[in-house]
């Protein structure tokens, strides 16, 4: 099941450009979070603040607290175990080349040093169940490489090897932006579909997908958030002036 | 809305195209010149390799050591046999700290000081004349304990080394950053990320590297001169003096009988042929695993 995530004062930085300032927000557990904004708004360094991939960069920085469920991910926990319990969706799909439809989905758990056969067989399965692609897959499971699959099939195959290891969370940073609109479509259903058993944060800059698939929405613009709000409030009846800009074109 | 000046439309004209037509085909003529440029030196050396040895070719000389000067006959089965021995002990040691070098560079020595001292060490390494390696490991492992096939594999195996880890960094770094972070946002620990995805992603050209590194030292005849020294006998012992194709080759080219010359011939092409079969074979093997698709 999902968890809730709790931030407050997070603050980022890369070198000596300050990403994020004092974003303060509650995500609920067992929703889709939509977080939206004009390129270069920090919206993707949140999320990547989420399961601690801000400092896999070197010159990247943090402070603040986020808590995860109970757990303060920062004091209380190490990059690999927290980005176990978090999922995240990249923006272009990046499955594993070197490895089969099975393998990729498998890697999560193998990776961390889990062989048994016959539940690997049962988790892949499923997976790819959940992620829709089954169907598509099932014959060549361990004949095709990941890499081998069209561009939707490849994102709802690391959809597959991110639930594959039972995440609390699912974060997806922008993931349909660089797919057609059916595989778009089909994205959106999953998150639907996924909603009801793991808390999703999704940054995406189509607004149309924010108000489909999010009951929560949040703004962005210049490394603040501006507002968070209902998706339907923020569409309808923003309360700040560059909510509404923003969502009516003026700018950004 | 702010106007701009667009050129007037060009008319494609009869002579433009011509010309385009012209110089199409002057860029085919001259890339397909380039190719056989490159290709001609082997077919010609693998061509006169042919002419030269194949007929001094027979059982005797995969399955006999040199005769005495004077008799007829022998052949070269304890220099290919010692040539073996020698690869394989400097495969042993070059692969895996070459490798181990090129992940520390590409992966966990970024922009620190002991990484480019190992890549500029490397590059050194990779200038260094191969007799000058040759004396070195004499002076190291040789003198006074006297010639010895282990101290051949070593000298071979130091060579491969700068090849194989500039190789590896070199294919590592190619690996696009979307690959890794696919990994570590499944929560798996770096040095894992680092063997079972980054390596395994760049492993066909971590192969092409080991495989050129290989094919160089397989033809080294300056090192072995102070360390393996040769052997007129059979010796495959790791702490004697062991025989190699290509001290082999040196030795009866330079020899005043004309069967030891056709012998000589013989062993280059031998030799060649056996470089270009394990390159083949390893490819091969390597290129099983590869799945459908795989990029």
């Amino acid at each position: 099941m999902g968890v809730a995530i709790e931030v407050s004062d997070l603050n980022a930085w890369y070198g000596t450009n300050h990403t994020l300032q004092n974003i303060s927000l509650k995500i609920p557990a067992n929703h889709a979070t939509a977080l939206i904004g004009p390129s270069g708004c920090g919206k993707s360094t949140f999320v990547r603040c989420l399961n601690r991939m801000h400092e896999t960069n070197p010159i990247a920085r943090v402070t603040g607290t986020v808590r995860v469920g109970p757990t303060d991910i920062y004091a209380q926990s190490s990059p690999v175990e927290i980005r176990r319990r978090i999922g995240m969706v990249f923006q272009r799909p990046n499955p594993f080349p070197t490895m089969s439809i099975y393998d990729n989905v498998a890697s999560g758990l193998r990776l961390n040093g889990y062989r048994n056969r016959k539940v690997l067989d049962e988790v892949v399965e499923r997976s790819l169940q959940q992620a829709a692609l089954w169907d598509e897959v099932k014959e060549d499971l361990k004949k095709k490489s990941g890499a081998s699959l069209s561009g939707g099939q490849q994102q709802r195959l690391c959809i597959a090897r991110a639930l594959a290891v039972d995440p609390e969370v699912m974060l997806m940073d922008e993931p349909a932006s660089a797919l057609d609109p059916v595989s778009t479509a089909k994205i959106e259903d999953l998150i639907f579909q996924l909603k009801s058993q793991y808390t999703i944060v999704i940054v995406t800059h189509n607004m149309q997908q924010a108000a489909r698939v999010a009951e929560n929405t949040g703004f962005f613009l210049n490394g603040k958030l501006v507002e968070f709000d209902a998706t339907h409030k923020i569409f309808t009846n923003p309360t700040d002036k560059r909510t509404e800009d923003y969502i009516t074109g003026r700018f950004g | 809305m702010a106007t701009t000046t667009m050129p007037p439309p060009r008319r494609a004209r009869a002579s433009n195209r011509f010309l385009r037509v012209v110089i199409d085909h002057l860029a085919t003529v001259a890339a397909v010149g380039s190719t056989i440029v490159v290709m001609a030196p082997l077919i010609a050396i693998f061509g006169y390799l042919l002419f030269k040895g194949a007929s001094s070719l027979n059982v005797a000389f995969f399955t006999q050591i040199p005769k005495p000067v004077g008799e007829s006959g022998g052949g070269m089965a304890n220099s290919i046999v010692g040539s073996g021995v020698l690869l394989a002990i400097a495969s042993l040691m070059g692969v895996p700290i070459g490798i181990a070098g090129g992940i520390y560079i590409a992966e966990f020595g970024r922009n620190k000081r002991l990484a480019n001292m190992v890549r500029f060490t490397a590059d050194v390494l990779n200038g260094v004349p191969s007799i000058v390696m040759g004396i070195a490991i004499y002076t190291l492992l040789v003198a006074g304990k006297g010639y010895t096939a282990l101290s051949g594999g070593v000298a071979l195996g130091i060579m491969m080394i700068p090849t194989i880890t500039r190789t590896t960094e070199e294919m590592l770094l190619m690996v696009p950053l979307n690959v890794r972070e696919a990994a570590l946002g499944l929560g798996v620990p770096n040095w894992r990320s680092v063997l079972s995805i980054t390596l395994r992603t760049a492993s066909p050209g971590v192969i092409t590297g080991c495989m050129l590194a290989f094919a160089r030292v397989a033809g080294e005849t300056a090192p072995l001169l102070f360390t393996a020294f040769g052997n007129q006998y059979w010796s495959t012992s790791l702490t004697q003096p062991i025989a190699a194709l290509p001290l082999q080759i040196f030795v009866y080219a330079l020899s005043p009988y004309d069967e030891w010359h056709r012998l000589a011939w013989a062993g280059a092409l031998v030799l060649i042929v056996l470089i270009v079969v394990s390159v083949a074979l390893v490819r091969y093997v390597a290129g099983r695993g590869v799945l459908k698709g795989a990029s």
